[in-house]
Formats: C-alpha cells, structure tokens, sequence
C-alpha cells in the first residue's frame, strides 16, 4: 500500500493526465451503464434512479406482446439484412475495381469521388433524397424520359418500397468510403504474386480470385464481424429523416422506437428495457460472427 | 506461344474497358444527384414547380439563397455550427491526446485498470434514456456545453493516439529529463508538435462528425437559438414534408417556396465540408491506415 501511494506520488504528472479521462468515463459511461437498471423499474418523471420501485421483468414481458416493437424488429431486420447482404459486398467489388485500374489519374479521380457521400450529413441526404424522389424531381424525370413509368409518383410515399430506399441510399453514401482500409491492404500486396501467376497464364479474373481476394481474408472478416455486431443499433438517424406518416409501417427501426416511446412518450423504463434487449442480442451476435469467422479463418480468432 | 500471349493481352484489354466503364457509371451515379441538387437550389420558384429538368435550369435566380439569408435564424444557426465544431474539436483533441500521452507510458501505476476500463466502453455502454437522464441530471439540458463536453473524450481516438506516442523514440524524452523537464513540458513542447499528423486526422474527422451531428440537438436540446444547421435543416424538411402531404393538389406556390429554401439550405449546410475536404482527403487515407493497420 505505501508502495502504492509513493508510486502515485513520484507520477503525479503523469497520472494528473490520465485522471479526467477516468473520470470522464466513470461519469458519461459508467454511471448510464448502471443506469439500465431503470429497466427493471417503474421509473416516472418524479423518480430518482434509486427512488423507483423494482418491477422485474415486466417491462419485458409487455415488450413480448407489443406489436409495433415486433414491427420494428422486423423492419430493422429486413433493412439490415438487405445491407448486410448487398452493402457489404460492393465495396469489396468497387475496390478491386478501383485497385485494377492502369491510369493514375482516373484512380485518383474515382476516389475522390466516391468518398465524397459519406461526409454528407443523413439529413442533408434526407432532404437530397426528398428532392429527388418528389414528382418533378431527378428520379421521376430520368423514369419518365426512359419510359420506364408513365405517371410521376414519389415513391418515398410508398410504404412497400421504403426498404429499399434505406438500403439503396445507405450504400450510395457508405460504398466508396468502405473501399479505404481495403485498397490500404491490397496496397500491400506483394506484386511478384502477379508477375508469377501472368507468366502462369492466369486470366486477371483469375488473379483476383487466387491472390487478391485470399490476402484481404483477415480484413474482411474483421469488419463482417463489426457489421454484424452493428446490425440492430444502426438507422437511426436515417429513419429520423425518411419517414413520414405513409410508410410508417415499414420505415421504423428499433432505434426510432426507442427514441419514440422514451423521448416522446416519457415511457424511460420501457424505452430502456427495449433498449438493453437489443443491446444484449447485439453482443450474442458479435459472439457468434466471431466464432464462425474464426472456424473460416482456420481457427484463428479475428478479434 | 507468341498466340497465348496475345490472347490473354486481349482478355486483359476487355477486362480493363469493363471496368472502366463500370466506373465511370458508378461516378456519373454519384456526380449528377449531388449537380442536380445544386442546380435546382439556383432554380427560381417556377421551375421547381415545373421541374422537368436533370443537369440545367430552365430558370436561374437566386432567390432562394436570398429568401434564406435574409432570414436571421441561419445566420444563428451558422454561427452555433460554426462554435460548436471548433471548441469541440479543440477540447476534444487536446483531452484525448493527453490521456494518450498518459497512457502510452508502459510504466505508470494502474495502467492494466485504466485501459480495461476504456475498452469496455468501446462495446458497452447505457444507450439513450440512461443517458438522457445523466444530461438532464447534470443540468446540461438546453445548454451550448451540451455539444462539447459529452463529446470530449473517445477512447477509440486515445487508442490511435496513445499508439503514435509510442512510436516516438524514448531518447527523445529522457534527454529532455535530464534537462529537468517535468511529463506536462515534454507532452506539451515536444509530442504534440511531432504528432500534428495525427491529430490533424482526429481534428477532421471529429470535426466532420461535430458539423454533421442532429441527435444531441434533437435529444437534448429545446431552446431554437442554439439550434445548428443540421437541426434547422431538419425542422425545415420536417415541415415541407408535412405540408406537402397536407397540399397534394392544393397550393403548389408555398410547397416550391420550401423546397427551393431547403435546396439553398442543404447546399449551405455542406459547403463548408465540400471546401475543407481537398485538405480532408490528403489526411483520412493516412489516418485510416493508422487506426486500423497495425503491423
């Protein structure tokens, strides 16, 4: 113990630096980690934490027969899911694409410009997408000149297609963005692979396929385990932005029902107890993707 | 042999037009929306209404521009921007590099705990309402500290940092000692001037994040005069949307009023991004590969 104290004595300086952040955390992280106990509790505005009578469960009893969290479930899913599946493989593609190209300057062009979406902000994508989608806007022009339709319709307001709005624009903004940390690796690709397989004959498909592809392994299962993890917390403020009164149905996520029923409604626990669910199926998931990129990954664990 | 050869140059040349091809289309998918935008945020009132138009006005003007600068909320709006993004961005940087600095020194007392703690909430952490109900609790409701001080610290950040400490070398530090200087001298005179890079890459991308930011207004904030440009943007689509549900064949003239306010608006909102961003792009490529590829 003095051992302890003369230690801290000698490193005031530098202990005086590491201290505030402790304390931060200990203030902004920990204190609303322990602040998911009103989970379990009846909390009203007049309540403090600890004044609040303990319910148990029942606030997750009541969300098991809640119709509109299981809409936000199914609607988190489905979004996520196409995501996952169509969102997480072009960049990869776009990538290699960009990666094969000869000239330096169209490269360096591409670039530039499929970064560029992902620093606009969700609500200036929001209202872009607004623009566009209205009756005399971009994508009802484009349609009616191609005689794909013959009557201009704002699809934003069309419950059944809102899906694919979410996903299809999340990936306009994301794509390229996500195409970084993947050419960072390819960069590091050892080039003699390729001069030995074009000596072999190996068609360029080919030398993707069996060189390529093999050295990003590690990367891409590092980040399919952070997407999948990711999955049920994401949207929000997307959703915030795109819905409207219309497609409503098929536009909230769980993150905007929690955001619903504890902002708006003032319903803490109930918000908080939808809240840690998800909190705890998102850590089985980072669990289990770990497991099976592990099991591809010949046993080695990515994280 | 010589045949082989020029086949797979043909195959090589087919693969390499696909693909430029591709590409290009892919640009063209990105650059004519964001053109389209800025046209028709100069468009006048009537061919918005009209529209009919992809890549130019029938009908410049700007009185959309005018309409939204001579409304003095913007200016407001702008100028909260504007103090939130450089106040947070400095704090936020000066605090997660001196908790990097503390940190990087393999030697210090309770390190093994400190950086435990940090990792846990990188993957855990109370969510909106038990946070909700810690802003309120520390008065931080309706105020412009709202937007700097929960914003402060980002164990991520301290993690790159703490990381590019350590790869500078330690002669440089016991020399300074033997000078007499104490940790807060050489943090201060000699590893923040060396790690300017990599700060840099914080300050842009935690800037981006600061300008960009809606949710801490939209939880926490009431008060319109502290309201940023991503909230007045917000409020601005927000209410086109329900007017325009509300008018279908009704008024056009107020609907295209609003759209071509909130066209100017959202071109003004992103401006000060799209100019920063040529300086932005020389650092991210670097910043990305110091965060994530550790070798």
């Amino acid at each position: 113990m003095k051992e302890f104290v003369i230690d801290y004595r000698r490193q005031w300086e530098i202990q005086s630096m590491i201290i505030p952040g402790i304390i931060f955390m200990i203030i902004f992280c920990y204190i609303p980690i322990y602040g998911l106990t009103i989970a379990f509790k009846n909390y009203t505005v007049i309540d403090t934490l600890s004044s609040a009578p303990w319910v148990g469960l029942e606030n997750f009893r009541i969300i098991m027969s809640d119709k509109y969290f299981w809409d936000a479930v199914v609607n988190t899913l489905g979004i996520s899911f196409l995501k996952l599946g169509i969102g997480f493989v072009i960049p990869i593609i776009l990538a290699i694409m960009i990666y094969e190209l000869n000239s330096g300057r169209f490269k360096k062009f591409v670039q530039t410009i499929s970064y560029l979406p992902h620093f606009l902000s969700w609500i200036v994508l929001g209202g872009m997408l607004i623009t566009w989608f209205s009756t005399t806007g971009l994508f009802n022009q484009l349609l009616l000149s191609l005689g794909v339709i013959s009557q201009p319709q704002n699809i934003l307001l069309d419950a059944g297609k809102y899906w694919w709005i979410a996903v299809l624009s999340d990936i306009w903004k994301e794509a390229g963005w996500g195409t970084i940390l993947y050419l960072a690796i390819m960069s590091k690709i050892d080039p003699t692979y390729y001069e030995a397989a074009k000596i072999d004959g190996a068609s360029r498909l080919r030398q993707i396929w069996n060189i390529t592809l093999p050295n990003m392994k590690s990367i891409i299962s590092l980040n399919l385990i952070l997407t999948v993890s990711g999955l049920l917390g994401s949207n929000l403020d997307q959703t915030l932005v795109l819905m409207n009164s219309q497609n409503r149905d098929k536009a909230e996520v769980i993150n905007s029902y929690v955001y619903r029923m504890g902002m708006s409604q003032g319903d803490f626990s109930y918000a908080t107890a939808v809240g840690l669910g998800v909190s705890i199926v998102s850590v089985i998931l980072l669990v289990t993707a770990n497991k099976i990129t592990s099991k591809l990954n010949d046993n080695q664990s990515v994280l | 042999m010589n045949g082989k050869v020029a086949k797979e140059d043909l195959d090589s040349r087919i693969f390499d037009t696909l693909n430029i091809i591709l590409l290009v289309i892919c640009t063209v998918i990105i650059v004519v929306p964001l053109w389209n935008v800025i046209i028709s945020s100069f468009s006048s009132g009537k061919a918005l209404a009209e529209g009919g138009f992809i890549f130019w006005s029938p009908e410049f003007s700007l009185e959309n521009y005018r309409a939204v600068f001579n409304d003095s909320s913007i200016w407001q709006a702008f100028f909260i921007s504007v103090s939130k993004t450089t106040i947070g961005v400095v704090t936020h940087v000066f605090f997660c590099a001196m908790v990097g600095y503390g940190l990087s020194k393999k030697y210090i007392r309770g390190r093994k705990l400190y950086v435990a703690m940090g990792v846990i909430t990188m993957f855990f952490s109370g969510g909106m309402i038990p946070t909700y109900l810690l802003i309120k609790s520390l008065g931080l409701l309706n105020s412009f500290w709202v937007y700097i001080i929960p914003a402060l610290f980002s164990f991520y950040d301290v993690v790159i940092l703490m990381n590019f400490f350590r790869n500078v070398p330690d002669s440089l530090e016991e020399s300074a000692k033997i000078d007499g200087a104490g940790d807060w001298h050489i943090f201060l005179k000699i590893f923040i001037p060396l790690s300017m890079p990599a700060m840099a890459t914080i300050a842009l991308f935690n800037g981006v994040g600061q300008w960009n930011d809606f949710m801490t207004t939209k939880l926490y904030i009431t008060d319109q005069s502290l309201y940023p440009l991503q909230m007045m943007l917000y409020e601005i689509i927000v209410q086109s949307q329900t007017q325009s549900m509300q008018n279908i064949g009704g008024s056009a003239v107020i609907e295209t009023t609003t759209k071509g306010v909130q066209l100017a608006t959202i071109v003004i909102t992103t401006l000060p991004i799209v100019l920063i961003y040529p300086v932005l792009q020389r650092y991210f490529i670097s910043g990305m590969m110091l965060g994530a590829v550790k070798e």
